[in-house]
């Protein structure tokens, strides 16, 4: 017997929803979707009129779900913003100059101007350079800060108010556990804020409005679009630890289905007790971007690599930061430990 | 976001692999017996005292027991909690120097009743308990969890705490309370008097006399529930479709009785026995279970929620490995008694998967429970005992702890409302925007017209008030896996009830009511 849309009563349901449980219609699907975004918008005030917003897209589902779902809001709420996609090129062949092509072709489709910053223009190197020179150890930890900060970059040549990015409720939810498990009392306490402020002058804000958009909504949203995207796992191995907050939310959706959400509301209400030391948010002395150290990651991180110690940004080593500045040389000790490791 | 497998792959180079000759690290005379964290040789002697001087620097540290004071011991006979009583008795023990000097009891919940267990499997846990306990000498009190069917409402009400200054000095609340003990004329064990005068006490003190009329606690209460209460017990067990839920429920009304035990018996604070093991998983399992807010309540050194009685973990530093291994080295003995979780597949609540999932990674990352543990102590307690004033109707029905659903409308809770709003119904738009069906909302989509007519449906009792609203984001979706609201034991019901009225003259009467607080 076929299930009747539980939101129209009328037409045939064609998919439960994941959040929910509810069965509904296509239509009634979408709009159910596109509205809750535009809810999450409006509730939290993520823009005003006429502002330039880059959309952070990588040619995965999430960015071109959301390209998609602000470009229909944007005209049928009449937000007045104006909306352009940047995209970040790392330099992986076989992987981003592919997704990059899913990125260009949104571009036509959606009739929005694309930028596309990459790290070879930004850092001299491209993530095929740094694999070479680091293995497929950490070579997250590189691409990760670099990606941060070239959005950064991209945003500010273009003069945008705004990124936006992708980032789903179980991207959130995810973090939320990820940093629970590393004891990151500091991220822990910002990693549910759905926009970053008062990052200073060196940050364009940032914001999430998929933040409450569960990550198999979005695949059956753009599933039942037909939209256009990239979807394939980056080849440079997915990180390792993150996989198990990852495999655990999966296992915790599967048994209690709005766990996702719930995950996020614990993380929305943590207080975090008085007195517990938090990084204090400088910039760097080297490059101005926003850091909570002398020297911001992603300087370490390029020292690093120009200096052939590429373990130099890999975990912490605050006392070289004044060596580092001072542009002195290590000692041969210091210099054995910071040497990429073979296995 | 990788750092932390470099920091692991060190740690792993750097480990040496532990010999059988090895010398204990800390006297290095003996032979090593065990060794505790990679590298921490210990033998047999040293063990005992780095086991023995943890707990006392644990109470010592925190300084929230005071001497002479009446402390129930909640038990369950499992390792953790036995551990935590043969180290009350040892610390008690006239040759202990610097003996411990509180007066101790024990509380054994009988939880038979919602595992499945039989009156004889029950009975004769009783039987091997009671043969541990009466060892100890203490008072001893074993209460069904059948007994929930007759507590009174006032188990729910967070009565302000027996007035020892909490700002000021150890030392000046202990004078306080040794003050206040001699004012009532007999020794320290004696209950503390209150000050008369005061309503809410005055009623909280008939209440609890009149429940001890009620419920046959203490020594004599072996005689097993009624069949009534057992039948009661598992049709509300059995209407709760989620072990998740059901896991939550018992823990909710295992703590209401531990609470109702201390108070009628005129204890001030309960000692659990959460090992740092277990407070690991239980943080991890309730963000997952939306209990965010109250986290720090939930798994810090004492837990103020309710007010007059104060729970407190004094075993939360020690992992479930060394209490394992004291408990067989120096012959603690313990009972096994099946809980809601045994036996099931690793999926089958978020709690079992929680500590599946902690086990796991700590077997491949052996600091995991200790950085779990850690960010408990990074976290504020956010019930905090100042904030009591701000009236018991912001306060959890079930757990106890403040509200955490009046965040504002850019929030996960208030996203969830507007899913399930777009995705029922049209009409249902033009019903209140209240989470009315919430506690009756089904997984199935389809069933939500059946749903609407479930709410209907026991409107026409007339009795079950709707929960929804007296509750925390987490309890609410205990309820909401509830199928039968009302068979919850009457006590919940009709604080509801009572709450309900409550907020309703409130709202009659808003607009008289001067600004007090921002509420």
């Amino acid at each position: 017997m076929p299930v009747v849309c539980s939101c129209c009563a009328q037409a045939r349901a064609m998919l439960k929803r994941p959040k929910t449980g509810h069965s509904l219609c296509r239509e009634c699907f979408f709009w159910a979707f596109e509205e809750e975004v535009h809810e999450t918008i409006v509730s939290a005030s993520l823009f005003t009129r006429g502002e330039t917003v880059a959309i952070g897209a990588s040619g995965g589902k999430d960015s071109t779900v959301l390209a998609h779902v602000l470009k229909v809001l944007n005209d049928r709420h009449h937000y007045g913003l104006k909306l352009l996609l940047l995209s970040v090129d790392e330099g992986i062949t076989g992987y981003r100059d592919d997704s990059l092509e899913t990125v260009r072709r949104n571009q036509r489709q959606y009739e929005l101007p694309l930028k596309i910053v990459s790290y070879e223009e930004l850092y001299g190197w491209t993530m095929d350079a740094i694999v070479k020179q680091v293995g497929l150890k950490n070579n997250c930890t590189f691409c990760g800060v670099f990606r941060r900060q070239a959005l950064d970059r991209g945003a500010m040549m273009l003069k945008v108010d705004k990124i936006c990015t992708g980032h789903n409720a179980d991207d959130i939810a995810e973090t939320v556990l990820m940093n629970v498990l590393r004891g990151d009392i500091a991220r822990l306490r910002r990693c549910t804020a759905i926009c970053t402020s008062g990052e200073g002058e060196g940050a364009v804000p940032r914001c999430k409005p998929l933040k409450y958009a569960y990550e198999k909504e979005i695949v059956l949203y753009a599933y039942f679009k037909r939209l256009d995207y990239f979807s394939t796992e980056c080849i440079y191995s997915p990180n390792a630890y993150r996989g198990h907050a990852r495999a655990f939310l999966k296992d915790l959706e599967a048994v209690r289905p709005s766990a996702i959400m719930d995950v996020i509301h614990s993380g929305e209400n943590l207080s975090v007790r008085e007195g517990v030391r938090m990084p204090v948010q400088g910039t760097c002395n080297r490059c101005g971007y926003i850091s909570s150290q002398a020297l911001c990651k992603s300087c370490m991180l390029l020292e690093g690599l120009n200096r052939g110690l590429p373990r130099l940004g890999i975990g912490k080593h605050h006392r070289l930061h004044g060596k580092i500045l001072a542009q002195q040389p290590l000692t041969l000790d210091e210099e054995r430990k910071l040497k990429a490791v073979d296995f | 976001m990788c750092e932390i497998d470099e920091n692991y792959g060190d740690i792993l180079e750097k480990s040496t692999i532990p010999c059988v000759s090895q010398m204990c690290m800390k006297c290095k005379s003996n032979s090593a017996a065990l060794i505790i964290r990679a590298g921490d040789a210990f033998c047999r002697g040293c063990f005992k005292e780095y086991f023995v001087h943890k707990f006392r620097a644990m109470l010592g540290k925190n300084r929230l027991i005071f001497p002479g004071e009446k402390v129930l011991l909640a038990v369950s006979g499992g390792p953790a909690s036995s551990s935590m009583l043969a180290q009350v008795q040892q610390g008690l023990s006239q040759d202990t120097p610097k003996k411990l000097r509180f007066v101790p009891g024990i509380v054994y919940i009988d939880e038979g009743g919602a595992t499945g267990q039989s009156m004889e499997e029950r009975q004769m846990a009783i039987a091997q308990l009671k043969s541990i306990f009466q060892a100890t000498g203490f008072p001893i009190h074993i209460v069904h969890l059948e007994q929930v069917f007759s507590l009174p409402g006032s188990v729910l009400e967070a009565a302000s705490p027996t007035p020892t200054g909490t700002d000021g000095s150890y030392k000046g609340a202990v004078d306080q309370y040794i003050r206040k003990g001699s004012t009532g004329g007999a020794g320290p064990s004696e209950e503390p008097t209150q000050p008369r005068g005061h309503p809410v006490l005055d009623v909280q003190q008939h209440l609890a006399q009149l429940s001890t009329m009620e419920v046959p606690s203490s020594q004599h209460s072996q005689e097993m529930p009624s069949s009534q209460q057992s039948q009661a017990l598992e049709m509300l067990f059995s209407s709760v479709r989620t072990l998740t839920a059901r896991e939550d429920l018992l823990m909710t009304l295992r703590h209401h009785l531990i609470v109702h035990t201390a108070r009628t018996q005129s204890y001030a604070k309960v000692m659990m026995g959460d090992s740092c093991s277990r407070l690991a998983v239980k943080l991890l399992g309730n963000i997952a279970l939306g209990r965010g807010a109250s986290l720090a309540t939930d798994t810090g050194f004492s837990d103020p929620r309710h007010g007059d009685i104060m729970l407190v973990r004094p075993m939360r530093d020690y992992t479930s490995k060394e209490i394992a291994f004291y408990n067989r080295m120096f012959g603690v003995a313990s009972v096994f008694i099946p809980s809601l979780d045994t036996k099931v597949s690793e999926k089958a609540s978020i709690q079992h998967l929680t500590e599946s999932f902690v086990t796991r990674l700590q077997t491949d990352f052996p600091s995991t429970v200790s950085t779990i543990y850690r960010t408990s102590e990074k976290l504020q307690t956010a019930c905090g005992p100042q904030d009591r004033d701000a009236g018991l109707t912001a306060r959890c029905l079930l757990c106890m702890c403040p509200l955490d659903t009046t965040s504002d409308k850019s929030s996960a809770f208030h996203a969830t409302l507007v899913s399930e709003k777009l995705s029922q119904k049209l009409p249902s738009e033009a019903a209140p925007p209240k989470q009315g069906c919430l506690s009756s909302t089904g997984r199935q989509g389809k069933d939500c017209g059946a749903l609407t007519d479930g709410c209907c449906s026991s409107d026409r009792t007339g009795r079950v008030p709707e929960l929804g609203s007296l509750l925390c984001y987490s309890c609410r979706l205990t309820i909401k896996d509830t199928a039968a609201v009302d068979s919850l034991p009457p006590y919940i019901l009709t604080e509801a009830t009572r709450r309900m009225q409550r907020s309703q003259m409130r709202e009659e009467i808003a607009e008289f009511l001067l600004e007090e607080d921002d509420g």
